[in-house]
């Protein structure tokens, strides 16, 4: 559930979320590090939750000694109210067999704050492409209903590219579905919102594990070109050192 | 992932996969849940000070320069099921459960070992449940916890020599000064520790977590002495105070 953590409560009407799915690469985590590093925005509260695998650390945004000693959680809501943005980051694994509980919770955060929208980033697996998904760009989007009469021209303009229906085992069943294999809830946040009416996007990129920094710039550049958040660079967080491990002891060569 | 010697290992990947049959809670575990809710009373444990360690080193340090006098009751004892408490081999039962104790002069002080392994999905739970017993209105939690300095990222490389060490991280409540540096980025903690600071960032708590990284696995005395220093900040109350003058004479147990 949502707490805030602030003398007066947050409010989210009319805002737009942005989100990520804990998913192959972690790129849409990656690029919500982004976002909120770069707008610079302010923590409004706790999604305290005992769906994610606990863990803490101190400020992974900080500019400088002031403010690195700030506690943080695995989930947490941040705000740039000028822009009237609100972002979710998830830091931590959803615990397998709660995935169900934490999307009921989230859709009723998101039902009981009046998000005019929510936008979901997320990640698939690259080698689980079919032909078809193997050529051009890499980035798909999915919209429900709701949210796609209201950006129908929008996206016309961007030219993006849909998610496909492809096959699950082809040759052997040929109906196609809706797949989105490494994507974390994805599809069933995506599923849910088209069953409960919820203006809700998604959008992902086949990638496969490694360094995924590249595959997060290019997924938060996607997002920009929509939602027009920035005009400049994005600027790195400090948390994003050591990504691969300590320093290397010199005795080793 | 298929490694250079050409074997295939199974590699654990963050990304949940997507599951189409979910595992629904089964109405007896619900039904039990409920039942244990409905006996737990109101009245609630009056607690200023409850210091908590995690790991047999910093349990072990609690037992020699504080529980070592006789002046502690213990009150409770918490056993987590999951795959590690049911297996054959270590210590098992009597021995890996969580103990309470309390000071028979000044209960408002806590003190909990937990040498048991408490599984991920059990953590928010445990938290919780022992946090529903306490009154929280000036409470300063601090809980002591061992890790291995593998775990320690640091663009410097670490050689053996600097371990162990000890680490700090502090809810917002937490107003007075750790003992020691605060952990950098990258690093961050997980399991109880995390657990149990998130509760106390979220709720507003005092609470401070001294992780001390080590590179010995098993119950070191030198590891133990890393954390001495934290004794001289749990003097919030007389009790805990008396136990900073007198641990020098109390450091007897390994001559």
């Amino acid at each position: 559930m949502f707490i805030s953590s602030q003398d007066s409560p947050a409010t989210f009407q009319g805002f737009t979320l942005v989100m990520p799915a804990v998913a192959v690469g972690n790129v849409g985590q990656l690029a919500v590090d982004l976002i909120v590093s770069t707008l610079n925005m302010r923590r409004v509260g706790y999604f305290h939750t005992d769906c994610l695998i606990p863990m803490a650390g101190n400020n992974p945004y900080a500019s400088g000694k002031a403010d690195a000693e700030e506690l943080h959680t695995p989930a947490e809501v941040y705000t740039a109210a000028e822009l009237k943005l609100a972002v979710l980051q998830i830091r931590a694994p959803i615990i397998q067999t709660r995935s169900k509980k934490f999307r009921q919770q989230l859709k009723s955060w998101i039902k009981a704050s009046g998000f005019s929208r929510t936008v979901v980033l997320s990640s698939s697996h690259a080698y689980q492409r079919d032909d078809q998904q193997l050529q051009g760009t890499s980035l798909r989007y999915l919209m429900t209903p709701s949210l796609l009469a209201a950006s129908a021209d929008a996206l016309k303009e961007l030219g993006w590219r849909e998610m496909e229906r492809i096959p699950a085992f082809p040759g052997v069943d040929a109906e196609p579905r809706l797949c989105i294999p490494g994507g974390g809830i994805t599809k069933g946040l995506y599923t849910d919102g088209c069953a409960e009416d919820l203006p809700l996007a998604v959008l992902l990129l086949f990638c496969s594990e490694g360094d995924n920094i590249p595959d997060a710039f290019a997924l938060v550049n996607h997002l920009n070109d929509w939602l027009h958040l920035l005009d400049g660079q994005w600027k790195i967080p400090t948390s994003w050192s050591l990504l691969f491990g300590s320093g290397i002891p010199p005795a080793l060569f | 992932m298929a490694t250079f010697f050409g074997e295939v290992l199974s590699v654990y990947s963050r990304a949940v996969e997507e599951d189409e049959e979910e595992l629904e809670e089964n109405e007896e575990d619900e039904q039990i849940r409920r039942e244990l809710e409905e006996k737990r009373a109101g009245n609630k444990v009056q607690c200023s000070s409850f210091i908590l360690a995690v790991g047999h080193n910093a349990a072990s340090f609690l037992s020699v320069y504080i529980l070592a006098s006789a002046n502690w009751d213990a009150v409770g004892r918490g056993v987590a099921w999951n795959e590690r408490s049911r297996s054959g081999t270590g210590p098992s039962g009597e021995g890996s459960a969580c103990v309470f104790y309390r000071h028979k002069d000044e209960p408002a002080v806590l003190i909990c070992h937990v040498t048991c392994h408490i599984a991920e999905d059990q953590l928010f739970q445990w938290t919780e449940k022992v946090f529903g017993y306490l009154q929280t209105r000036g409470l300063t939690v601090t809980v002591l916890s061992d890790s291995s300095v593998a775990d320690y990222k640091t663009a410097d490389y670490l050689c053996s020599s600097s371990a162990p060490f000890l680490r700090s991280l502090r809810s917002s409540a937490f107003s007075d000064q750790p003992v020691c540096q605060s952990l950098e980025q990258p690093n961050i903690i997980t399991g109880l520790p995390a657990a149990v600071l998130n509760h106390c960032q979220v709720h507003s708590i005092a609470a401070v977590v001294y992780q001390c990284y080590s590179d010995v696995t098993g119950p070191d005395s030198i590891t133990m002495d890393k954390y001495k220093p934290v004794l001289t900040k749990l003097g919030s109350t007389d009790v805990l105070r008396n136990f900073v003058r007198s641990s020098e004479i109390q450091s007897n147990l390994y001559i």
